[in-house]
């Protein structure tokens, strides 16, 4: 087997070297009636790559991949262009086959690119430390309520102030439950936070300055969820805000039927202690030269254990050093500037959808997605696009929140209005 | 100029922050540009971000220079207890990659995602047949949101079972911080476990816990093999016990690696466990990530399952909530990515390849163990399973502890190996070889080990202190960087 390093010589001169004639002897520990001797029934034996990669191929065929046609899916995961730098530099040996960097003389590498990525999460949100990574935008946005509660001791709710994704809604749901929390609509003396998604997830984008002033009004923390990080590139920084957080797998990463992706997790520094998961910081070696470790270990749960802020290990940190590369491409202009494609691209799409009779475009700001209502089910009009082989929005009730990008074509769009058209009159 | 002097750097070449290598107007990208329209965001459009500006070329440079400051698997043996590191399958990566898989959209009609969908069911079937564990969910994210879904599976079902008064969980003082983490999370009461003179949960405090919380016991947590590297030989009476006040079994399947295919988990008692899909099932760690922390669960435990499940309905593959699911853990359907590359690694290795896995992993262990027990000390007795325990205590008269010996390791061109845990033994040095390296790669590290043993007891050991020289970077100041925390390169002055 390919995988498999020892020959049968070795596995021979090695047992005897123990002292034992049989690998099952090194099993002693096991109830002699529970050791399998042999390959567990009902499963495959091994394969070559041909064979396996035949099997695989299959799978794939049977998908339909977002760029095998018009595409306008987004709700908290969305496709973009990804150079080709970035998949080169993330399989480079030494990014992908290396372990979280608990000895900095040999992982300068990878801390040197969290320490990166802290540095741009931090100007992209406007809050002055973030982490190393979080799975997703979902557990990054649950994570964010039990800080707050850990913050607002005394409270014991968290509150939204719009429409945040129904799949973040969830999983803070079952975080929340475990302390006893509710997430409420009401913005009160009991919320410990105040969740406003920017833009929300319809596409409208909320005025910062009011939610500030609610929060104030009861003492509640106010945490922002971008689940579109590009749009950061053309909308004002969440400066306001204590906490932010969200989805940044739409530069680097790309949809992978939803995972991975990449939360990340950003708050004021005054917080930094009751963040959850790893974070990196600048020190100096033993010779004075710039170097990065991991730090502020002992809010962790490898030191901390059952007081741990979060059981948080593993991270995305893979997909933060896409996320860094793709971003360093961009840099300061095309950050800018692939952010105010994507919004003309959705306005493009605005001017002509809001002209096709039976659609109603309900936003009146957005950013690269935004919202359209019909008179009737959108999950059939749908259905109807898909077997033009468009894939259509996301569906609520009547609504379809469709968005666009630089991959967005002009044909596209029109195509898409064209069939809207024929299945609406 | 007439004084300037080059850095002797060879090919270890140093690389500054993009920031500092900013040129004003440099960009790494060409985008078209944009006619002048009317913005519908209801706002001014950004004015400053602050990112570096730089170009192809430099971004290409700066992280293959950054790339070349890490050790890696591929570079080599990277013995880290209970983590793992195996050689990972670049069929894996290239699968991954291919459109079907990697360009689908989480939220696609599940007629155009039917192929993703049987993967997922076809490693949910291999999960539950290698453990025998039948009910499984692919949605964690990672290790210890497995632990967190299998808890909640837990709670859950105690609640349903008019049970919720059950608070306690027994986890041994040998686990991993996040198995109490994660309880705590759940809002359980830990007790610790103490281990016994053998690396074990002992078996007489762990009757008496179990006597003493009776029906207020939630359950417990164990990892098998534990972290002392050790297979819990009272299993099945623990088990027992237990089952006998009405708790559940939670396995951390860390050390999975060591019995996968050899022990079918619910053979020996196991109600629920996750599976470290980075771990066992050769996914990269990625510097720190992603994994999948996939679990498996009795049949009866099924319906407590965090949503989605993929279920089969004639020829068909759908998404399913289970009927009292413990809710949703991860966002969408989990690191589907890692569920394509372990499946990739799973059907190349077939069940017999991976009980080879296992015995040679277990193998290649106990062959460092006996050539090292010698030289250093040996807290608990016996054969280990997939990786050995030493401590530091014959060192540590002479004045050097494992933290010495994991930087001189280092010196040596070894990745050390876990230090410092588990906690159980004071100074700890936990072993993983893998299946992957090879007997001469396996012997240059006993030699190294060897090598260091004897220059600590010939009292030449002193300049392990000063260890590692020949890195990147010297022994970083940590309490500096706790200290003062510099977290961003804006802070950086």
């Amino acid at each position: 087997m390919r995988y498999l390093a020892l020959t049968e010589n070795d596995r021979k001169s090695m047992l005897a070297e123990i002292g034992v004639s049989s690998v099952n002897d090194l099993y002693d520990a096991v109830e002699n009636q529970f050791l399998l001797k042999n390959p567990i029934t009902g499963l495959p034996l091994h394969q070559g790559e041909i064979e396996v990669e035949k099997i695989l191929q299959e799978f794939a065929k049977k998908n339909r991949p977002a760029s095998s046609g018009p595409f306008f899916l987004g709700a908290g995961c969305y496709k973009h262009h990804i150079p080709s730098a970035v998949d080169h530099l993330i399989q480079r040996s030494e990014f992908l086959t290396s372990y979280t960097p608990y000895q900095p003389e040999i992982a300068q590498g990878t801390l040197a690119v969290i320490f990166q990525f802290q540095s741009i999460i931090s100007l992209l949100t406007g809050m002055q430390v973030s982490n190393a990574s979080m799975y997703d935008g979902a557990t990054s946005l649950a994570e964010s309520c039990l800080m707050a509660l850990r913050i607002k001791s005394g409270k014991k709710n968290i509150a939204k102030y719009n429409d945040v994704n129904p799949d973040y809604l969830d999983v803070c749901k079952t975080f929340l439950d475990l302390n006893s929390a509710k997430l409420q609509d009401k913005i009160d003396e009991d919320c410990a936070g105040v969740v406003v998604q920017y833009p929300d997830f319809y596409g409208n984008i909320p005025n910062l300055a009011e939610v500030r002033k609610k929060c104030d009004e009861v003492g509640a923390l106010m945490i922002v969820v971008v689940s579109e990080i590009l749009s950061l590139g053309l909308l004002e920084a969440p400066t306001q805000a204590d906490i932010v957080v969200g989805e940044a797998s739409s530069l680097g990463v790309g949809l992978n039927f939803g995972g991975p992706l990449l939360g990340f997790f950003s708050c004021k520094k005054e917080f930094v202690r009751q963040m959850p998961g790893r974070i990196c910081g600048a020190t100096i070696d033993a010779d004075g030269k710039l170097g990065f470790v991991l730090t502020l270990n002992a809010r962790e749960q490898h030191i901390r254990r059952e007081k741990a802020t979060s059981n948080i290990c593993s991270n995305q940190g893979l997909c933060a050093t896409a996320f860094t590369i793709h971003t360093s491409l961009l840099g300061e202009i095309g950050y800018k500037k692939l952010a105010l494609i994507n919004h003309q691209k959705a306005c493009e799409a605005y001017e002509i959808l809001s002209k096709i009779k039976g659609v109603k475009v309900l936003n009146e700001n957005f950013f690269n997605e935004f919202t359209i209502e019909f008179s009737k089910n959108a999950h059939e009009i749908n259905q109807k696009l898909l077997a033009k082989n468009i894939i259509g929005g996301y569906c609520v009730d009547n609504k379809m929140i469709l968005a666009f990008s630089e991959l967005t074509s002009e044909e596209d769009i029109k195509l898409l209005a064209k069939e809207l058209s024929t299945i609406l009159n | 100029m007439q004084n300037f002097i080059p850095a002797q750097t060879g090919l270890n070449h140093e690389t500054e922050l993009l920031i500092k290598q900013s040129r004003e107007g440099a960009c790494g990208v060409d985008l078209p540009n944009v006619k002048e329209f009317k913005l519908k965001t209801g706002q001014n459009s950004r004015e400053k971000i602050g990112l570096a500006q730089v170009n192809e070329p430099q971004v290409i440079r700066h992280f293959v220079r950054l790339s070349r400051q890490n050790y890696s698997i591929d570079a080599g043996f990277y013995p880290l207890g209970s983590c793992t590191m195996k050689h990972n399958p670049r069929l894996n990566e290239k699968m991954a990659r291919l459109a079907g898989f990697a360009d689908i959209h989480p939220a696609q009609d599940e007629s155009t995602v039917q192929g993703a969908l049987e993967l997922m069911y076809n490693l949910q079937n291999w999960l539950g047949t290698l453990t025998g564990l039948k009910g499984v969910s692919l949605a964690p994210a990672a290790g210890a949101q497995g632990e967190l879904a299998g808890m909640l599976v837990i709670k859950k079902a105690h609640e349903v079972k008019g049970q919720g008064h059950r608070k306690i969980v027994l986890i041994p003082d040998s686990a991993h911080g996040t198995n109490p983490a994660t309880a705590a999370m759940c809002g359980f009461e830990i007790k610790v476990i103490p281990s016994d003179a053998d690396g074990l949960v002992d078996l007489d405090l762990f009757k008496k816990l179990v006597a003493e919380h009776g029906t207020n016991i939630a359950g417990t947590m164990i990892t098998n093999p534990n972290t002392c590297g050790k297979f819990e030989k009272n299993i099945i009476e623990i088990a027992d016990l237990i089952h006998s006040v009405g708790g559940y079994f939670y396995c951390d399947g860390a050390n999975y690696n060591a019995i996968v295919g050899k022990v079918r988990p619910a053979d020996i008692g196991v109600d629920v466990m996750h599976f470290n899909l980075h771990k066992t099932f050769s996914t990269p760690h990625g510097g720190g990530g992603p994994g999948s922390g996939p679990i498996a669960v009795r049949e009866e435990l099924a319906e407590f399952l965090p949503s989605p499940h993929v279920e089969k309905i004639g020829d068909k593959y759908k998404f399913a909530k289970p009927k009292n699911s413990c809710g949703k853990v991860k966002g969408f359907n989990g690191q589907f990515g890692m569920h394509v590359r372990a499946l990739t690694y799973m059907l190349s290795h077939g069940a017999d390849g991976l009980q080879k896995v296992a015995e040679d992993a277990v193998i290649s262990a106990n062959y460092i163990l006996a050539k090292l027990k010698n030289n250093f000390h040996v807290p608990f007795p016996g054969n280990c399973m997939h990786e050995c325990l030493l401590t530091d205590k014959i060192q540590k008269a002479k004045g050097l502890s494992t933290f010495d010996i994991a930087k001189a390791l280092i010196e040596f061109g070894i990745h050390p190996m876990t230090v410092f845990f588990p906690l159980v033994v004071q100074g700890a040095m936990l072993i993983e070889p893998t299946e992957t390296e090879t007997r001469e790669s396996i012997d240059n590290f006993i030699n190294i080990m060897l090598y260091i043993s004897k220059e600590i007891e010939e009292g030449n050991g002193d300049k392990f202190h000063q260890y590692p020289l020949s890195t990147p970077r010297k022994r970083l100041d940590d309490v500096r960087a706790a200290k003062t925390p510099v977290l961003t390169w804006s802070e950086l002055q």
